[in-house]
């Protein structure tokens, strides 16, 4: 005779995928777009990521993705407390947050300090014979940057500059190379660099199932669109579209940090919803905000609007109709 | 002249506000709540002091003063608790509240006289029999109240937990480990 | 084309790994060997449980009626082998409790001696209503697990003019394979019942006499495709023209390529009977799931498929009304599934009703070490078992004894709210908002928010990469929820016996009152008269 089990209800069998290997696989996503921001920017870019317990791996590195890579060292270590403590501890930790962790952090860094989070050290490659060596680097982390010649603002800030003094687009983008951007050589935050590589990362998650196309289509649908219809417009006004995806964290915020599972809504429609409303706030901050980066803001603000889509989109029952009503006996 | 301004100004509307106030406490004053009525509506009115208050009543007095917890009855368990706690509006937590073992009442047929005592202080007329015949308790119907026991001659009315059968066997609630956040 | 814009059918659902190939390649076995005792439970299906005319020392043949049905929705129990009757007592139930439930104990004489059943001549020519009291009589209920009588279903499809039966050949759960052996193997037999259910459910009254003819099919190419493409013929009464016929759709998944050939050659002789592939997805067998994707039509929360014209039965089923029509056969045996991590000869086998699981395991050569769970059902929906000391039943399509690798990990980990389980669930619940609003004692939001609807398939466990329990969440619910139910209706029905007892104690005292008074009064009267009396002497 076998031992006395207890009870135990189905399903007796399980999916393979955990809470562990899903986050794997995101951080497995964005590796080489990270490796590849280190390699533009040197080992600075390396010093942001400090502490990290195990929990929040995943969380301190979306956040080090959107941090200048030249960020004193000590932007990464609030950072990634106020990512643990306001984004997740004070909610009760894993999976009862409102906001998402990463974009809090950032954009509570950004409104505190925001000379340190808005300067953007030029492309200089890792082992070349200009870039700061590792010793180098630590001096950077630790003391500041001394030639702030080096930097200037990211691609979306930067025109917003040139727009203020009265600069036409033709005339700012003159030196810009699309390709570049796409491929990721220019300035910016870790994760803003090379649209390419998240791309990759993001379509690689959406084939493994970890995360849905719901979410990253409808938001860069949404940018695309209305950045065409500006741009169509008034093109010396409104950046092409293709700019817009191209720059910026976009990316990273379409693939990585928007389809934050805590922060999404549960359902397909509600999810269309979501992204579509990022991409909207997206492009209204980055082109008539105060801020050349508007994708922290826009999470944050569709974050709180979460409860409310989970509220008023929900899958109707089988046997019922939206309402929650049983369904008539048609007639025949 | 600014400050002066301003004394008299704030005085006088909070002096104007509260006497509108009070009026309004004097005039539109709510009658005697009707809490306790409805409350000892909800009890179930066997009076059988399982709550340790000499009835029903007074059990729904305590718990409209607030001097009873909402899962102060335990024949009504825990779906009394939160009609209780819906109608005053309470915060109940009956993850630390144990439900209390229900318990039935049983007559032992080798002792039992069939004297009537029990049957008479029954306040559901739960046990029935006839005198010098053996008395049984209808088990449904049985509340807990430990009446009959007391009375019981012989000792042979004791309190049983409710058998669990097929038809009352439940999935109980799944615990939830120590939460770690530990995840990678 | 079209039908790719077309409202999905499919909703949710899981493709777990399939474990089928090992039972599903060999040939079901007959050669278990007779159990010395076999123990019957009274209850093994839905409604009343049936009551026993037989008494113990009584020696009784195979297939004789142990126990009748009682009220409306029951179903009779008959001896599963000839001997003797040893006990009618409470045995362990094979139930996760493993509480006791009454059970016959028959002790086997070997010789497996069938009582003669009387022949029928053609059953086509018995009535409709002949056919459905007869398979409540073999005590037929759905073998697909839900175990509801055959013969009420076929009642009610005679009272609401089914256009639609459909024959569950799904076998969606895992690791089992008896019905698709069954469909490989006794395909022609499964036919027969079908048609033997469909002549049971014909409205001999021949009411609906303005329904539309079904265009004639046999559309090359159309053959897999679903519901509104699915054009049927006019049926086997054909030669009576206009009256509504109902046609059967046998619907195999596509993971089952052997049986849904089998079952196509043998009923292709037969117009009104249709083979379909579905989908190879969980719960595809799930009636309403599978009535919607056959269909289009959606079964209305709180009524039952017959309203809207669909009815749905189980191959086994079908097997099992051929047998007692055609033979005489009550239902005292069915094929089960022994598979598992821990199975060393994992097969089907069919073994007569009440057969312990300790005996399935001796004959499988289940390595008992090796166990973690002994699953009764398949993995996705079935009951754990404590133990193997606990007969099989109507109901038992499949024992599973799976090795720990095999099992879900237990190790709960919080939410993530990655909502794999709304997307999987096919009922279109949000079972993570149901698990935190039960965690947290809110039951009234949990039924608010659909526990009602749940229909317990085992998806959202599944899934979740927390590894939550949620179908035991919904479980401890439901059972929370009916036991608060039944607390209420106790609460009210103490408070009628108490105000009972009240007016009578009141009733009592009222009239010891008036005695009373009346005794005063009369004495009163008697000292009256009395002192009359002297005063007329004085």
């Amino acid at each position: 005779m076998i031992p006395h089990m207890k009870p135990s209800s189905g399903a007796h069998v399980g999916a393979k995928a955990s809470v562990s290997h899903i986050m794997w696989q995101v951080i497995l996503a964005i590796s080489p777009a990270t490796a590849f921001g280190i390699l533009c920017f040197g080992w600075p870019a390396l010093n942001t990521p400090v502490i990290m317990d195990g929990s929040a791996l995943l969380t301190g590195w979306l956040l080090a993705m959107t941090l200048p890579p030249w960020a004193p060292w000590w932007i990464g270590v609030v950072g990634s407390g106020l990512a643990i403590i306001l984004g997740k501890q004070v909610y009760g930790g894993l999976g009862q947050n409102l906001f998402n962790p990463a974009m809090l952090a950032r954009v509570a860094l950004l409104i505190s300090f925001p000379i340190e989070m808005t300067t953007w050290p030029n492309v200089s490659p890792l082992f070349f014979s200009h870039s700061p060596g590792l010793f180098e680097s630590w001096h950077i982390t630790f003391a500041g940057l001394e030639n702030i010649d080096a930097t200037t603002g990211a691609t979306l800030g930067f025109i917003k500059t040139e727009f203020s003094q009265n600069h036409v687009l033709s005339e700012i983008l003159k030196d810009y190379s699309g390709f570049l951007n796409f491929i990721g050589w220019t300035r910016g935050s870790l994760g803003e660099t090379s649209t390419l590589l998240l791309v990759l990362g993001g379509v690689w998650l959406i084939r493994q199932g970890i995360i849905q196309w719901y979410i990253p289509v409808s938001l860069l649908l949404t940018v695309t669109v209305l950045a065409s219809v500006f741009h169509l417009m008034d093109d010396q006004h409104f950046v092409s579209p293709f700019l817009h995806l191209n720059s910026g964290a976009m990316m990273c915020v379409a693939f990585f940090i928007a389809t934050d599972y805590v922060t999404s809504p549960n359902t397909k429609a509600g999810q269309l919803v979501f992204g579509a409303g990022c991409g909207l706030l997206i492009f209204v901050i980055r082109t008539w905000g105060a801020y050349p980066e508007g994708a922290g803001f826009a999470v944050l603000l569709m974050n709180a609007a979460t409860p409310l889509i989970d509220h008023y989109i929900r899958p109707r029952i089988y046997g019922r109709d939206r309402k929650g009503k049983p369904l008539e006996i048609p007639k025949s | 002249m600014y400050v002066l301004s301003a004394i008299v100004s704030l005085t006088l509307l909070g002096l104007v506000l509260g006497f509108l106030l009070g009026i309004a406490g004097k005039y539109l004053k709510v009658e005697s709540s009707p809490i306790v009525d409805e409350l000892e509506s909800l009890l179930p009115g066997s009076q059988c002091g399982q709550c340790g208050f000499p009835g029903c009543r007074p059990a729904a007095e305590a718990l409209a003063e607030g001097n009873a917890p909402a899962t102060i009855c335990p024949p009504g368990g825990s779906a009394l608790a939160e009609q209780i706690a819906a109608l005053l509006g309470l915060d109940l937590d009956l993850s630390d509240v144990k439900e209390p073992e229900l318990l039935v009442a049983r007559v032992s047929e080798a002792t039992c006289t069939g004297c009537t005592r029990c049957f008479k202080v029954c306040p559901t007329d739960a046990i029935v029999g006839a005198p010098k015949q053996i008395h049984a308790v209808v088990a449904d119907a049985c509340i807990g109240c430990k009446k009959c026991v007391d009375v019981c001659p012989t000792e042979c009315l004791q309190m049983h937990p409710i058998e669990v059968t097929l038809r009352n066997w439940r999935w109980t609630k799944p615990t939830l480990p120590e939460t770690s956040n530990a995840v990678c | 084309m079209l039908s790719f814009f077309s409202k999905p059918r499919i909703r949710g659902g899981v493709h777990a790994e399939e474990h089928k190939a090992v039972t599903a390649t060999q040939a079901i076995v007959n050669s278990f060997p007779l159990p010395e005792k076999l123990y019957i439970p009274l209850q093994q299906h839905v409604g009343k449980p049936a009551e026993p005319l037989i008494r113990v020392g009584d020696k009784v043949l195979k297939g004789q009626l142990l126990a009748y049905s009682q009220g409306m929705i029951s179903a009779p129990v008959h001896a599963p082998s000839s001997g003797i009757i040893l006990d009618v007592n409470d045995y362990p139930a094979p139930h996760p409790s493993a509480l006791p439930i009454r059970m016959i104990v028959l002790e086997t004489d070997g010789k497996d001696e069938w009582l003669v059943a009387p022949q029928i001549g053609d059953p086509f020519q018995l009535t409709p209503e002949d056919i459905s009291l007869r398979v409540g009589a073999a005590g037929i209920v759905g073998l697909g697990g839900a175990t509801f009588p055959t013969a009420v279903k076929l009642n009610m499809g005679r009272e609401n003019h089914i256009d639609t039966l459909i024959i569950n050949g799904s076998e969606c759960e895992p690791y089992l394979s008896c019905d698709d052996r069954l469909m490989q193997e006794r395909a022609e037999q499964i036919i027969d019942g079908v048609r033997l259910m469909l002549h049971g459910m014909t409205n001999s009254q021949g009411a609906n006499l303005h329904s539309p003819e079904g265009g004639r099919a046999g559309q090359p190419g159309m053959t897999n495709s679903p519901g509104a493409n699915l054009h049927l013929p006019e049926g086997g009464r054909a030669g009576q023209p206009g009256i509504k016929t109902t046609n059967a759709v046998i619907a195999i998944e596509d993971n089952k390529l052997q049986a849904y050939l089998a079952m196509q050659a043998a009923a292709s002789p037969f117009s009104n009977i249709k083979v379909i592939q579905i989908p190879t997805r969980y719960p595809m067998g799930w009636d309403r799931q599978l009535i919607r994707y056959v269909t289009g039509k959606e079964v209305p929360v709180g009524c039952r498929s017959s309203e809207i014209g669909v009815t749905i039965h189980n191959v086994g089923t079908a097997y099992a009304t051929h047998k007692a029509i055609r033979h005489g056969q009550p239902l005292v045996s069915r094929v089960i599934t022994v598979s598992g991590g821990a199975v060393a000869r994992p097969m089907n086998v069919e073994v007569p009703l009440g057969t312990l699981i300790s005996e399935l395991f001796k004959f499988c050569q289940v390595n008992s070490d090796q166990i973690a769970r002994i699953v009764m059902g398949g993995p996705m929906m079935g009951e754990s078992l404590p133990h193997t000391g606990l007969p099989t039943v109507k109901a038992t399509s499949g024992i599973l004894a799976l090795t720990a690798s095999e099992l879900k990990s237990t190790d709960e980990q919080p939410c993530i709210r990655c909502a794999s389980c709304v997307s999987v669930c096919p009922a279109g619940l949000r079972p993570l908002d149901m698990a935190n609003n039960i965690r947290i004692n809110q039951l009234d939001v949990a039924v608010d928010i659909g526990l009602k609807d749940c229909i317990s398939c085992g998806c959202c466990s599944y899934i979740c990469p927390s590894n939550i329990p949620l179908v035991q969440y919904f479980k401890y619910a439901s059972g929370e929820v009916a036991a608060r139910q039944q607390a209420q209706h106790k609460s009210e029905q103490t408070k009628r016996l108490i105000d009972a007892r009240n007016a009578r104690m009141e009733r009592i005292a009222q009239q010891q009152l008036e005695e009373e008074q009346a005794r005063i009064a009369a004495k009163a009267e008697r000292e009256r008269l009395k002192a009359a009396e002297q005063e007329a002497l004085v």
